[in-house]
């Protein structure tokens, strides 16, 4: 798993307009870095292989595109709103294995919750510290059900 | 009077704003008149004072009596339990 | 009762040192307080009117003596010598400072405790049966599939930002001493064709919109319940209402689909979730059934009982169920003594029980849904000796489900979402009816009283029910007659115009009044009564008959 830290080199200050949003990813390779439409208009074309998801989006609409879709981006306009997680849960267990991203008000201290629901890149809003993010996915050292990650629950470790 | 109130971040403590400073006693409460609004916007901002509002109050000769119950139980402590309550009560 | 493993402590320890570093970083003024609050609100952390209130969890209800003592010893350490329990048979502490938190749960940790998701929009406490485990009336004891419900809800990550806060309570006897009907999930462990599993209710609640829950389920396999909770859970998160708090309940949901809908919804997910292996195997089913196996019985324990004491047979009357095991018996001890504050207990007689119960209960207490505590496994041969200590430490109070045995949630005296105070109500309640042959002759009535409309006092489940409201910033009281908590569900109906604190009082004598006249006998219990006979005999009592 590589964090490729794609906010601006530390100590630059670029001009507010065309400095590049932060995006964390724990995916190798590049991200997807082309349009990105949102899901009404995705139905519509048949061209894009991006879409954005917002809260009251229904995940489901996308299952006959996963074999196209290259990113699902879910919104997350308030990090208090949590229907994005049942999002990224529905997508993974369907079988996607694009880059879903999460995008928005997201926090530090959601990250855990947010990896553990198949999120595998980041699009804060406010940017966040690497090694703050680095320490907070690695405090939960077991976890106690089933969720998108690969992560066992600890009744698998339990009984053997 | 309109007085200035919160609670500590750090201990939860009941304050009010005294003037110049913040203090654990309702009787030094000052009215803060029309000033309120900046010094609440300022306390909000500063992130150190949670729940922060201006509470109307009337002056009494034990200090600051508040117009509303709950301000009254802020400033002396639970009414059931006068052993943990603080001096004067309004209450 | 259930033992913690190094994988269950291993997360609970790493919890403290995450919210340790999150304080941390809130006191540095690195995240601001909007943003903390929902994480503190997930750690149970409050802030009330006077200070942060702790709300510690007490898994469906059950402690050891060793973490009741540390309870105590916290509560002298860190507050101010006292704690309150709660309706969701939780404990809570009213005086916490933000800084000292930390240690504080690094401490409960160290006796299996914590304070996690008490609060927020996330699972709650997974409530049960105060006799469970000793009750004959059970299928079997509920409270391992409390505790599996429990890991499972705990830092689930889809479910921590729901739209609201979320209540499970589960029972395995057709009595319901959980009120499973007013939660937002209800179980009941039955059995079918010789399998066990449970019945569903969804969409019970009190607050602002009470409701009884309806049953989407007659029956669940035990080992697919998990995933049919994650299905119901999954539905709430995706369609429960976002733009209004006191519409964003999973009642409110199942209310506006209906029942049948919401249901076939719930199934349709659940097809989607059952073959994804969600659910824990046999193997760790046994595992936590085995940890509640029944306590080493003394089984020559005499099954007869010296009721010489006139005062201690009263006692026996009022607070001793029977208990499954012969020999054996179930006492109550109430932290209702009149005029008292109910729920409250010093740390000193917290530490007094947890002795207790380790002498003479089995190590095992039991906090009850109406604030008071359980000692499950009592030999009748010691209940004497029990009672002469609980009565020394102002303990024994024989009113179990009498007219003095009041729940009061906190109110205006403590919490910040009150209207009025419920606790001075109480003690004047209590101190109109102290009389106890008085209690006796009115039987069992359960007055309940919230100082606000979200109704933790639980008042739409009373036989009286009391609710505080503002009325032009003044305390004012409305009183509700008929509700149930039990498993004849059924919510209190205003009976009419409100009244100042003396004036409830004074109206709640006159219902009472009034019951002993209309009744058709003592044995009538106020609630039949007033099923029986409507509200119209107690309108007329309270506020005179109709012209």
């Amino acid at each position: 798993m590589t964090i490729e830290d794609q906010s601006p080199v530390a100590g630059a200050a670029p001009p507010p307009e065309t400095a590049p949003a932060q995006v964390l990813s724990f995916r190798d390779g590049a991200l997807y870095d082309g349009p990105v439409v949102a899901l009404a208009e995705f139905g519509a074309t048949s061209n894009t292989a991006a879409v954005r998801i917002d809260p009251g989006d229904d995940a489901r609409a996308l299952l006959p595109h996963l074999g196209r879709l290259r990113l699902v981006e879910v919104s997350f306009p308030k990090y208090r709103d949590g229907r994005g997680y049942s999002s990224a849960q529905i997508l993974r267990a369907a079988g996607y294995t694009g880059e879903l991203r999460a995008a928005g008000d997201v926090l530090l201290d959601q990250m855990v919750f947010m990896r553990r629901a198949g999120f595998d890149s980041f699009a804060p809003a406010a940017p966040l510290d690497r090694a703050a993010v680095d320490t907070a996915l690695a405090r939960f050292p077991f976890v106690y059900q089933h969720a998108a990650d690969a992560q066992v629950p600890v009744w698998a470790l339990r009984d053997g | 009077m309109r007085l200035l109130t919160g609670n500590i971040l750090e201990t939860g403590d009941v304050v009010w704003w005294a003037g110049t400073d913040w203090s654990l006693h309702l009787a030094d409460a000052v009215d803060v008149g029309a000033d309120g609004d900046a010094l609440l916007a300022a306390t909000v901002a500063a992130e150190r004072i949670n729940d922060p509002a201006l509470v109307d109050a009337m002056p009494t000769d034990a200090g600051p009596r508040p117009r509303t119950m709950r301000e009254r139980v802020r400033g002396a402590g639970p009414t059931v339990r006068p052993d943990l309550n603080r001096e004067p009560s309004h209450v | 009762m259930y033992k913690y493993d190094q994988y269950d402590q291993a997360i609970v320890d790493a919890r403290v040192a995450e919210f340790r570093d999150q304080v941390a970083r809130r006191l540095a003024g690195e995240i601001t307080e909007d943003q903390f609050k929902t994480l503190r609100l997930m750690n149970g952390l409050y802030l009330q009117l006077h200070a942060y209130m702790l709300r510690v969890a007490v898994p469906y209800g059950t402690l050891s003596g060793t973490q009741l003592r540390m309870l105590g010893s916290i509560a002298r350490r860190y507050d101010r010598g006292y704690a309150h329990f709660t309706t969701r048979q939780n404990i809570q502490y009213n005086w916490i400072k933000l800084a000292e938190a930390p240690d504080l749960l690094a401490e409960l940790a160290t006796v299996e405790m914590h304070a996690i998701q008490t609060s927020g929009n996330c699972i709650r406490n997974i409530s049960s049966d105060q006799f469970a485990g000793a009750a004959a009336d059970e299928l079997a004891d509920p409270r391992p599939y409390a505790e599996l419900l429990r890991q499972w809800s705990s830092f689930h990550p889809e479910f921590s930002f729901l739209p609201r806060k979320f209540k499970i309570a589960v029972i395995a006897s057709d009595t319901d001493r959980a009120a499973i009907q007013l939660h937002d999930i209800g179980l009941q462990l039955v059995k079918q064709d010789g399998e066990l599993g449970f019945k569903v209710w969804v969409g019970g609640g009190m607050g602002r919109t009470p409701m009884i829950g309806h049953v989407v389920r007659e029956f669940i396999p035990a080992r697919q319940y998990l995933s049919y909770c994650e299905a119901i859970l999954r539905v709430y998160n995706r369609y429960g209402r976002r733009d209004n708090i006191y519409k964003a309940r999973i009642k409110i949901l199942v209310h506006e689909l209906g029942a049948a809908e919401f249901t076939a919804q719930v199934e349709a997910e659940w097809a989607h979730l059952e073959p994804l292996a969600l659910d824990a195997p046999q193997a760790e089913y046994d595992r936590i059934v085995a940890q509640f196996a029944e306590p080493d019985y003394d089984l020559a324990a005499d099954d007869g009982l010296n009721r010489s004491d006139p005062d201690f047979a009263l006692w026996v009357d009022q607070n001793v169920h029977a208990h499954k095991q012969p020999g054996y018996a179930i006492a109550t001890i109430s932290l209702k003594p009149v005029g008292g504050i109910p729920g409250d207990a010093s740390a000193e007689q917290m530490e007094l029980i947890a002795d207790l119960a380790e002498r003479y209960a089995h190590d095992e207490i039991r906090v009850t849904h109406s604030q008071n505590l359980v000692l499950a496994h009592v030999r009748k041969a010691d209940l004497y000796a029990l009672w002469t200590a609980l009565a020394d430490a102002g303990l024994a109070t024989p009113n179990l489900d009498l007219v003095t045995d009041i729940i009061a949630c906190p109110g205006l005296d403590y919490c910040a979402l009150a209207n009025a105070r419920s606790i001075p109500v109480a003690q004047k309640i209590a101190e109109r009816f102290a009389d106890l042959d008085r209690q006796h002759d009115i039987g069992e009535i359960k007055i309940k009283i919230s100082g606000c409309i979200n109704a933790c006092g639980h008042h739409h489940a009373g036989h009286i029910g009391i609710l505080g409201v503002d009325k032009k910033g003044e305390e004012a009281y409305q009183l509700s007659l008929g509700g149930s908590g039990a498993e004849d569900a059924s919510l209190a109906k205003i009976l009419g115009p409100g009244f100042s604190e003396a004036g409830v009082v004074d109206a709640v004598e006159k219902v009472i009044e009034a019951y002993r006249t209309v009744r058709s006998g003592p044995g009538e219990r106020f609630l039949d009564t007033y099923r029986r006979l409507g509200d119209a005999p107690f309108k007329a009592a309270v506020y005179g008959a109709p012209a």
